[in-house]
């Protein structure tokens, strides 16, 4: 067995130490959104309180909006409310609460507690919309251009600094786009 | 006061370990006696102060002090005893300062068993070992130390994972970490031998016990790890092939490449730089465990917190310790010439075709454990990988394991003829196929897979039992040539059992249990592979620190009725975990398993997953066997002979000069006494 050979076992180490490096850098549970960049997936929901109507996705084409999946029953949510409260009183942008897998009277009870921002809240008892939006848990958080695709996903609560550092930015890039 | 006694043992454990790594190291090779002398002392001295750094951390723990962080956040006033002295090892900080603790026991312990060994020889050994353990000391006083103080001290601690809170699950990580630990002890002969250009028999002989125990108690943990899962986890499953697990089953299976490679170096005196490359790549693999669980760089559902700091240390002493070895192997392994040859057909062939099948399975978990992250770093985007990749990969390289483990041990060494026994061999090959061909028809359902599969631990039992009966054919005296056997032939047969035992349980329960995941209300009653359960009540129990909705059926076979099975959903008081008790009939032949899913309708009706796993038992008979027969071979009298015969020539080599220092003298006494043990017997 030659020298060369003998090194094989160290260089193929090394290569497996950089690789480690390199994923020390990286986060393995970090799950980027299949649908960015790409059209929202549509619907038509009814409207909560019941009975106040209902939205269809189409409608909202040309503007800026922002989707928030959310439920009564979801504890990191009434940590991120507050922010969302800060996002519609620093910016006129549509915000969509969908009210994801819950009770309309508990959801409008909790929205009586914390304070309602949403420009629409979006009854999903079901779990339909969610489902076409590839919601795997809440909350969760879409930005949404004017020529309807998705261009940002928060995955989790919203806290000060993505609202502020993030969302915010990002929305003003968007209404300067062209319709 | 206690907590700072620890830390302050823990720095001198450092600086005794400095010592031990340099002094001793720097005498064998300048060739100063006294500096080699260090080493024992040094040895005994870092055990005891990492002894009792971890004796005041357990202190911590019994005595609820909870103005030390790592308590409070990993112990309860409610915590039963028992998973207040295991919890020392439940979190990071406190498992790192436990490695630290088995490393410093195996160290003493290589120190105080080595009388027989030469001086230079036992130095460098133990100045390697010191090196390991200046690693994992400087890591937990730079980065996870456990006597970290907190302030305000908390009224309670968060308690312990319950998950954590089981028997199996309390001694699964001491016995994980006697093995990886242990491995260290074969690494630094390794190294040793590297350094000193030399690895003769009597070093190998050295070596066996020490790294046969090692893997014992690895083959012991990944075992509990896998029963504890079957039982704690509510799934019936028994293994996932999670990245964690598979950090323990890699350095398994170069292990088990080791001691047989290990063999027949001792033995015959070949596959030398291939032994030592294997013992270097078992102790890398266990350390390449310790920061995939650690780093965060692969997500599990195991793994202790993610911290990239801890990652990036652990990986620089990876790098360091691997990557030098790995340089010092390439650069002197062409010293450690085989001194025999073998032909073909000889056991050494088929152990060398073992030892690289072994290899190649373990490279194949490897790289799908790590390939999510290699496809991540070069930016492909996120995948995972999962068992059907290694199910795919690996069962079709267990089975010629499994065939050449039944030809290996019946073969000669250096050379034999198939010819000469081709009639006993076809005999058992075809008698394995149609036995489990009619074995899997009557019991189950034909299955090929199943069929293939018990046809191969058919056939090593078999040719196992073959071998011990061919053994003692020809001896007149049979019962003493049973008594005076080596304990290594009993440990052998053993272990190739338990694995053919193993065998079984793994391919049967993986074909043919039958599960089903059904609605049940109290009194309804359903059917699972020829058993019925019927739901028979559900009611609210407490437990030491927990509520539970404890269920109970009645399981009956046709007209048998088998008794009842109780299954809990546990709800933990103070961290608010759901867990799963499943209810287990167990049985020799089959599990029945119950595991609680969720209420449904409010509490009036249970989502319940019922199983019934053929054989599963087997699987874990196979690993106590096969622990067992490493046991064995550890014990053999012939390793505890070396020590008086080498004392002798330890004597008569100290008047020499001690530069090579390997102990001549002992090493012919001693292989004289190995051939005369060889000629008895193809053993």
């Amino acid at each position: 067995m030659n020298l060369a050979l003998k090194l094989l076992p160290l260089v193929l180490f090394l290569t497996l130490a950089g690789f480690l490096a390199k994923g020390l850098t990286l986060d393995p549970a970090e799950l980027p959104s299949p649908l960015i960049d790409k059209p929202a997936p549509e619907f038509t929901v009814e409207l909560l309180p019941e009975g106040s109507g209902e939205l269809a996705s189409s409608s909202l084409d040309g503007k800026v909006w922002v989707l928030n999946v959310w439920a009564s029953w979801c504890a990191p949510c009434v940590q991120e409310h507050p922010y969302i409260v800060e996002l519609a009183e620093k910016r006129s942008v549509i915000l969509l609460g969908l009210n994801y897998k819950d009770e309309p009277g508990d959801a409008q009870q909790w929205l009586g507690r914390l304070g309602n921002p949403f420009t629409y809240v979006l009854d999903d008892r079901l779990g339909d919309v969610g489902l076409d939006w590839g919601v795997y848990g809440v909350p969760e958080t879409f930005v949404i251009d004017k020529l309807g695709r998705v261009r940002y996903k928060h995955v989790g609560p919203l806290d000060r600094a993505s609202v502020v550092d993030k969302l915010i930015p990002l929305i003003d890039e968007l209404e300067r786009e062209p319709t | 006061m206690i907590p700072e006694l620890g830390h302050f043992a823990l720095i001198l454990a450092l600086c005794t370990s400095i010592v031990l790594a340099v002094v001793p190291m720097v005498g064998s090779i300048s060739g100063h006696s006294g500096w080699m002398a260090m080493a024992r002392p040094a040895a005994a001295a870092q055990a005891f102060l990492v002894s009792l750094a971890y004796a005041c951390l357990t202190w911590a723990f019994v005595s609820h002090d909870f103005s030390v962080l790592y308590v409070a956040n990993t112990s309860n006033t409610s915590l039963p005893l028992i998973y207040r002295i295991s919890g020392v090892w439940g979190g990071h900080e406190g498992s790192i300062l436990f490695w630290c603790f088995i490393s410093a026991l195996w160290t003493g312990a290589v120190a105080v068993f080595s009388k027989a060994l030469p001086q230079v020889l036992l130095a460098r050994v133990l100045s390697v070992l010191g090196i390991v353990s200046v690693g994992f000391l400087l890591f937990v006083l730079l980065t996870s130390n456990p006597f970290e103080r907190l302030f305000p001290v908390p009224l309670d601690g968060a308690s312990l994972n319950p998950l954590l809170q089981d028997p199996g699950m309390a001694i699964h990580p001491p016995m994980l970490y006697l093995g990886y630990v242990g491995f260290s002890v074969a690494f630094a002969f390794a190294i040793a031998a590297l350094i000193g250009g030399q690895l003769d028999a009597a070093t190998l002989r050295w070596m066996r016990p020490w790294t046969n125990i090692a893997w014992m108690f690895l083959t012991v943990g990944i075992s509990l790890g896998s029963w504890w899962a079957y039982n704690e986890l509510g799934w019936g499953g028994w293994w996932f092939w999670d990245p964690v697990e598979n950090a323990s089953f890699m350095p398994w299976l170069v292990g088990t490449a080791l001691i047989h490679s290990l063999a027949a170096s001792e033995k015959r005196g070949v596959f030398k730089a291939w032994t030592v490359l294997l013992a270097v790549l078992a102790f890398s693999l266990s350390l390449l465990g310790t920061f995939l669980v650690r780093s965060g760089v692969l997500t599990s559902v195991h793994s202790f917190a993610a911290d990239p700091t801890r990652g990036l240390y652990i990986l620089l002493f990876l790098g360091v310790v691997v990557g030098g070895s790995l340089l010092l192997y390439a650069l002197r392994a062409h010293k450690l010439k085989s001194t025999a040859t073998f032909e073909l057909v000889s056991r050494e062939s088929a152990l060398l075709l073992n030892n690289i099948l072994l290899v190649v399975a373990c490279a194949a978990v490897l790289l799908g454990t790590l390939y999510p992250l290699f496809v991540d770093a070069l930016g492909y985007g996120k995948m995972s990988v999962g068992a059907q990749y290694f199910n795919a990969v690996f069962v079709p390289l267990m089975l010629p394991i499994l065939l050449i483990v039944g030809l290996g041990a019946m073969l000669n060494w250096k050379r034999d003829k198939l010819t000469g026994r081709s009639t006993p061999l076809a005999i058992l090959a075809i008698a394995s196929i149609l036995l489990a061909a009619l074995l899997s028809t009557q019991l189950l359902s034909f299955r090929i897979g199943a069929v293939a599969s018990l046809a191969m631990a058919i056939w090593v039992t078999s040719s196992t039992v073959y071998g011990i009966v061919h053994r003692f054919r020809n001896k007149r005296k049979r019962l003493s040539a049973v008594m005076h056997t080596p304990a290594a032939f009993w440990g052998m047969s053993i272990a190739h059992m338990g694995l053919a035992v193993f065998t079984v349980g793994v391919a049967l329960t993986s074909m043919y249990t039958e599960e089903q995941t059904v609605r049940m209300q109290i009194n309804d009653t359903h059917e699972v592979g020829g058993y019925g359960f019927e739901f028979a009540s559900i009611e609210e129990v407490r437990g030491a620190n927990f509520n539970a909705a404890e269920a109970t059926f009645n399981v009956r076979q046709g007209d048998r009725d088998l008794g009842q099975v109780v299954a809990q959903k546990r709800f933990y008081d103070v961290r608010q975990d759901t867990m799963t008790e499943a209810g287990i009939d167990a049985g020799f032949t089959r599990d029945l398993f119950i595991a609680l899913g969720e209420p449904l309708d409010r509490g009036t009706a249970w989502s319940v997953r019922i199983q019934t796993k053929p054989f599963i038992r087997w699987i874990w008979l196979g690993t106590i066997f096969m622990a067992l027969g490493g046991l064995l071979a550890a014990c053999d009298r012939r390793y505890r002979r070396v020590g008086v015969r080498a004392k002798a020539g330890d004597v008569a080599s100290a008047k020499e000069s001690n530069n090579t220092g390997l102990g001549q003298r002992p090493a012919i006494a001693s292989m004289a006494a190995s051939s005369t043990d060889n000629a008895s017997s193809p053993g």
